[in-house]
């Protein structure tokens, strides 16, 4: 069962989501796991190329005393959610895929997205790589 | 006991970096070879035994002194 892939559905795209949806790939590749991401609505607006480095703010649940807390994580040199995912990636076996729906709802093309951004597919495609994988929606 | 390999410095990480960046640094170590692996993440003991028990690496020796974590693993 150590093998079994996961796909991720990452929707939101407030920060904390962010690393949450990078924490839970990358712990799944450093498993061994393959990994596919599907970037849908604001998870994919946050990969836009000139603005993933951005402050994406938080989930508003946070609120201050939870803003507090993630900044004082930061301070302490927690990486973003974007280099973890680079980490991820680097080990191996994590595919990142723009949802084409949410593509032509920002009106962007695969110029605009980040490197991490492997190519862009449909529901269908999506739902045939991820196959019988664990599938998470964040 | 043969000596360290490799050492992966994770003190002061949070989760997930401490198994990340392990899992990165076996790739460069021989089988049989020895990794040290000191982190700060009080999660990462049971990170380190779900690590190792899933992808047949073996923890060899495990000391914890001041909140600093001590894993040696074997590269299987």
């Amino acid at each position: 069962m150590d093998d079994k892939p996961l796909a991720i559905v990452l929707f939101s795209g407030t920060d904390d989501k962010l690393n949450a949806a990078a924490v839970m790939a990358s712990g799944a590749a450093a498993l061994g796991r393959p990994v596919h991401i599907f970037l849908q609505y604001w998870g994919l607006d946050a990969f836009r190329a000139d603005r993933i480095k951005n402050d994406h703010g938080l989930a508003a649940e946070a609120g201050a005393e939870g803003k507090a807390a993630v900044d004082a994580l930061r301070a302490e040199g927690q990486a973003p959610w974007y280099e973890t995912l680079a980490m991820a990636k680097e080990l191996g076996g994590v595919e990142v895929q723009a949802c084409s729906l949410s593509m032509d709802l920002l009106k962007i093309t695969e110029d605009d997205l980040d490197d991490l951004v492997d190519g862009t597919e449909g529901v269908t495609a999506f739902y045939l790589a991820a196959g019988d994988a664990q599938i998470l929606f964040i | 006991m043969s000596d360290i390999h490799t050492t992966v410095d994770a003190k002061g990480l949070s989760c997930p970096m401490p198994i990340v960046k392990t899992a990165q640094a076996v790739k460069n170590v021989p089988a049989g070879e020895l990794i040290e692996v000191l982190a700060t993440d009080p999660g990462s003991v049971k990170d380190f035994a779900a690590w190792t028990r899933s992808t047949g690496n073996a923890i060899v020796e495990q000391t914890e002194d001041e909140g600093v974590y001590r894993f040696v693993i074997k590269r299987a």
